[in-house]
């Protein structure tokens, strides 16, 4: 029911994406633009590290106190009217969401762009259970169209060009006349607002992911730049949030440091177009809004991993600044990563909610160039954790037995540095006086992993070590 | 156990179980009591006439369109004049806002003024802004009778009416305001953060106005400063 899970496929995933013209196009794109735009941002904020330290420290407390700040959320929620739904599980949260939808008889929902409602494989479920999903951010209702999932958390079609989202609208708007012109991106947003727009009227339900909780005001705050948001949960009878338990921030003063960087990280806007805060249904005498507002909360494996090497994980906000700046998302794309959550930030998050034995490859897939964790607005140690699932990974023997055994021999000689000079005063050379005039290999025993893509460039002459010693030999002689 | 409980037990005994549970709730109420403020950035603590200015500044950079009236009585002039430029029909919707409703409309000829929610057939939508933040040019509205949300969202061109005096320097101020506003109850249903009209880049990253929400949106701020 919930996502296929092709993580344990990843190398054969990344095999694919190489070889897909249109994404690699597509991914060119992911280069040029968030990385500058968020520089500008930062830029002219001098502030920005003081305020990631902030939000760092905010988010750190509200972690260390998080079962008192649900409470207090929960409350808050209640009185102004609304509804918690405590959820352990992906398929819990699903029932839920189909009670409410049932209850009402719910023919279509209207979504607004969610993670979370990926990560349950919300919409497989509702359809197959008679309930049709809607989703109406432009990137979500192209990939729906699609067939496909997000590869990105903040962008989700950024791997689909805009011929491609032209013959898709063709496929599905059968309405359209053969001349309309759909080439550009304004004409296919167009079509997208008029299709969408009579669904929100429609829709009895709409389902928002959110940004924030907080628990002061028991208020749930989505951010957003195109408003579908919140024309789903302003327009349906019923508001059905689903937000996973990390979602929360203690004050209205606390989520504005966090908003702060948000933004900038993401898309390198000052502050997104709605920010929108919703607190409990509508009142007596409000004229719009929806009549029921529900909240359900997802822990999903979250709860374990407080206390633990991966707690700080859990003070990510999902801006995808780490995926915008990751050499290896930028080769291989997101769906690559097989689940959920791609990029640095879904090596990390993915292995704990799905398991190490499934997700073990994401945490390899790094070339610990560090550049996540600089821009992190969190300052979540990225590198450092996926190192974390790297040991695990190898303490729990789930890595193949070449990996082991060489990784083995390398322990073994690394321990011993007599024997490790000794042995590399060998093959160093030895490597150096075989590497032909190119001086590189195209084949060499056991490193068939790096030669099957490049060739390994021979060594120069000797070792580190034995060059340092001969300079310093040198520089001993040349002193008088 | 249902699965609150299961959810919060389990946090608890990995957040370091009973022993500390007391100071864990004097630390939890303490900071929900007095929400200690943050880092205010410097660029908007400034007079207040500046800020008017960097907040007009700073929504025209998310493409805002701002016009400055004296006074409440000229905001219906600038609304025809607005619709008469862009041949719009001379139609707007709005709530029950006093502010709004104590403008002259009738003296600016043939301006029909619908009242209520909009259902999604108006092209424009006329609302009174709770406050302004200048850090980044964003409007603060609130739900209500007065300000129906369905009005923020649903024409195509939207007008914001904001007094110059409701103006802040930055956003904890207007969370400061909100708290004080909301004093005996919870906040208003829906408080909209707008910082320019609707926007996409979800094809090719290129940048559209106008995607769901409105394809404009336009500010008339009044009178001057305190």
């Amino acid at each position: 029911m919930a996502v296929e899970i092709t993580s344990p496929q990843f190398k054969q995933n990344t095999r694919d994406a190489l070889k897909d013209a249109p994404l690699q196009r597509a991914l060119g794109k992911v280069r040029e633009g968030f990385i500058h735009k968020r520089q500008v941002a930062i830029d002219a904020l001098p502030e920005f590290d003081a305020l990631r330290d902030s939000a760092r420290d905010i988010k750190n407390h509200t972690l260390a106190h998080l079962d008192l700040y649900l409470e207090a959320y929960e409350e808050k929620v209640t009185e102004a009217g609304g509804h918690v739904h405590w959820a352990e599980t992906a398929a819990d949260a699903r029932g839920i969401i189909l009670d409410i939808c049932r209850r009402v008889d719910a023919r279509t929902v209207t979504k607004g762009k969610s993670m979370i409602t990926e990560e349950i494989g919300l919409n497989d479920f509702l359809e197959q259970c008679g309930v049709t999903p809607v989703e109406t951010d432009l990137g979500e209702y192209i990939i729906q169209l699609r067939g496909e999932h997000p590869s990105h958390i903040i962008a989700p079609a950024i791997h689909v060009n805009k011929d491609q989202v032209e013959s898709d609208f063709r496929r599905v708007h059968d309405h359209l006349p053969a001349n309309r012109d759909l080439s550009e991106p304004e004409t296919l947003l167009d079509e997208a607002r008029r299709v969408l727009r009579s669904k929100y009227f429609e829709a009895d339900v709409g389902i928002t992911g959110a940004n924030f909780l907080v628990a002061e005001t028991g208020t749930s705050i989505i951010v957003t730049n195109e408003g579908n948001g919140d024309l789903t949960q302003t327009l349906p009878r019923i508001h059905i949030v689903v937000a996973s338990l990390e979602k929360i921030v203690p004050t209205l003063d606390d989520v504005s440091q966090i908003l702060r960087v948000l933004a900038r990280s993401a898309t390198g806007q000052e502050m997104s177009v709605y920010t929108t805060l919703s607190t409990g249904p509508r009142r007596d005498k409000d004229p719009d809004g929806p009549d029921e507002y529900h909240v359900v909360l997802l822990d999903n494996g979250r709860s374990a991993m407080l206390g633990t090497q991966f707690q700080d994980m859990l003070r990510c906000i999902r801006c995808g600044a780490c995926m915008n700046h990751c050499p290896v998302y930028h080769t291989v794309g997101g769906h690559a990563y097989g689940w959920v959550y791609p990029g640095p930030m879904g090596a990390v998050l993915t292995p704990s909610l799905i398991g190490i034995d499934k997700a073990g490859h994401l945490p390899n897939a790094s070339t610990f160039c560090g550049r996540c964790e600089e821009v992190c607005p969190m300052r979540i140690p990225l590198p450092k954790m996926m190192r974390h699932w790297r040991e695990r990974e190898f303490e729990r023997g789930i890595n193949p037995a070449t990996q082991r055994v060489g990784l083995g021999l390398w322990a073994f000689l690394a321990r011993r540095p007599a024997l490790y000079a000794f042995a590399m005063s060998i093959a160093i050379p030895a490597l150096s006086l075989f590497g032909g005039a190119k001086r590189r290999y195209r084949y060499l025993p056991l490193a068939g992993g790096w030669t099957r893509y490049r060739d390994l460039p021979a060594p120069e002459s000797r070792t580190f070590m034995q060059q340092w010693k001969q300079r310093e030999a040198l520089k001993q002689e040349a002193r008088p | 156990m249902s699965a609150r409980d299961a959810i919060l037990g389990r946090m608890r005994r990995q957040l370091g179980g009973a022993a500390t549970d007391g100071e864990r709730r004097a630390a939890v109420k303490q900071r929900l009591s007095k929400h200690p403020m943050g880092i205010i950035p410097g660029r908007a603590q400034i007079g207040h006439a500046k800020q008017v200015k960097m907040f007009i500044e700073r929504a025209e950079s998310v493409q805002a369109t701002v016009k400055r009236v004296a006074s409440p009585d000229d905001v219906p002039k600038a609304v025809s004049a607005y619709l008469r430029a862009r041949n719009l029909p001379a139609s707007v919707r709005m709530g029950s806002d006093p502010l709004l409703k104590a403008m002259p409309w009738a003296a600016a000829k043939s301006l029909e003024v619908k009242a209520g929610p909009s259902d999604g057939n108006d092209l424009a939508g006329v609302s009174h802004a709770y406050a302004g933040i200048a850090e980044t040019g964003t409007l603060v509205l609130t739900s209500g009778p007065a300000n129906p949300t369905t009005i923020n969202l649903l024409p195509d061109h939207h007008f914001v009416v904001i007094d110059a005096a409701d103006i802040t320097g930055d956003l904890e101020a207007v969370m400061a305001k909100l708290r004080k506003t909301s004093r005996k109850g919870p906040l208003p249903r829906t408080v909209n953060l707008v910082s320019g009209p609707s926007r996409s880049a979800d094809i090719e990253q290129t940048l559209i106005l106008g995607a769901h929400g409105p394809r404009a949106l336009h500010i008339i701020v009044v009178g001057n400063s305190k």
